[in-house]
């Protein structure tokens, strides 16, 4: 059986872990909700040159640093396939899109450690155009 | 100045990031309004938007705190958890919800009761990978892309652990 004091310690650390979150979190929010509102929609597809291998680096970093809802990578990407853009790009910008973040790096490193974040964000950035390469030469 | 600087001193980097987002909004108060009208907007949109998954956060913080010490922490995403613990922070990553930065306290807490890097970056890595999603990905990409690049998300998931760990173990 649960202790009562044991519920109110838990309570309590869990509040001060959110408390302490919640600064960090609210930047992200402020500094996302502002570049999707400054940057339209149709910017992104102006950075694609056409060489698959560039492109896949270009989706990938443009992945990493625009985020929202996976669904808006997807409507997105779908768009620059429609445009004539490389599925290994296109493939690269949803993954990059959902496991790199250039906006939300300064909240992991403060709450997983500074050389966590840089190392994780810098594999799974490359990591997407690896991926991409290989989903299209498996399909 | 020595009053503005103790201040500085005094935020610590969570408020300073929190401010420098402001400071943002600020600037850009000065040249376009608008713009910044639109971005609050959204702003409260994405607030909206990302309160299940924090509310889901919390239950799940609160209940590990009563039931997960760091000795279980230790055991089964700790050292020695093994393959355990490769599946176990893949299919929480598959089954996690909501935006990235959502997990971060709930990972820094359990990697305080002994979680290895390995796991918190398979964890991240695998949440690629979304079950809800998955009829509109399979929509614009079709199904054989959709089963392709998920399973190579799953099986590289483990990879990009292990990498993550050999740098942040690495002088």
């Amino acid at each position: 059986m649960l202790k009562k004091i044991e519920i109110k310690k838990s309570l309590a650390k869990t509040l001060r872990a959110f408390g302490q979150f919640l600064p960090v979190v609210s930047g992200v929010l402020l500094l996302l909700a502002m570049i999707d509102a400054a940057v339209p929609k149709s910017f992104y597809s102006q950075f694609f040159s056409g060489d698959k291998l560039i492109d896949s680096i270009v989706g990938a970093a443009l992945g990493s640093v625009f985020a929202g809802s996976p669904v808006a990578s997807y409507v997105l990407g779908g768009g620059f396939l429609a445009q004539g853009v490389s599925l290994i790009a296109v493939a690269a910008f949803i993954l990059a899109w959902v496991t790199v973040g250039i906006v939300q790096l300064p909240a992991e490193s403060m709450m997983l450690g500074k050389k966590f974040a840089l190392a994780r964000n810098t594999v799974s950035f490359l990591m997407s155009i690896i991926i991409a390469i290989l989903t299209v030469l498996i399909l | 100045m020595i009053a503005a600087k103790t201040i500085l001193a005094k935020l610590s980097d969570k408020w300073m990031f929190l401010a420098l987002a402001a400071a943002v909004y600020l600037s850009v108060l000065i040249f376009n309004a608008g713009l910044v009208d639109v971005a609050i907007l959204r702003f409260a949109q994405l607030c909206i938007k990302i309160m299940p998954a924090f509310v889901l956060v919390f239950i799940l913080m609160f209940v590990c705190n009563i039931f997960l010490d760091s000795p279980k922490i230790m055991r089964f995403l700790g050292k020695e958890s093994g393959a355990k613990g490769w599946w176990l922070s893949i299919v929480a990553g598959v089954l996690s919800s909501g935006p990235i930065y959502m997990w971060y306290p709930m990972l820094a807490d359990l990697k305080e009761k002994g979680m290895k890097d390995r796991f918190i970056a398979a964890f991240l890595y695998s949440r690629a990978v979304k079950i809800p999603l998955l009829p509109v990905m399979i929509y614009y990409f079709g199904l054989p892309f959709a089963v392709v690049i998920n399973l190579c998300v799953i099986i590289f998931s483990p990879i990009n652990g292990w990498l993550v760990e050999k740098i942040t173990k690495s002088r």
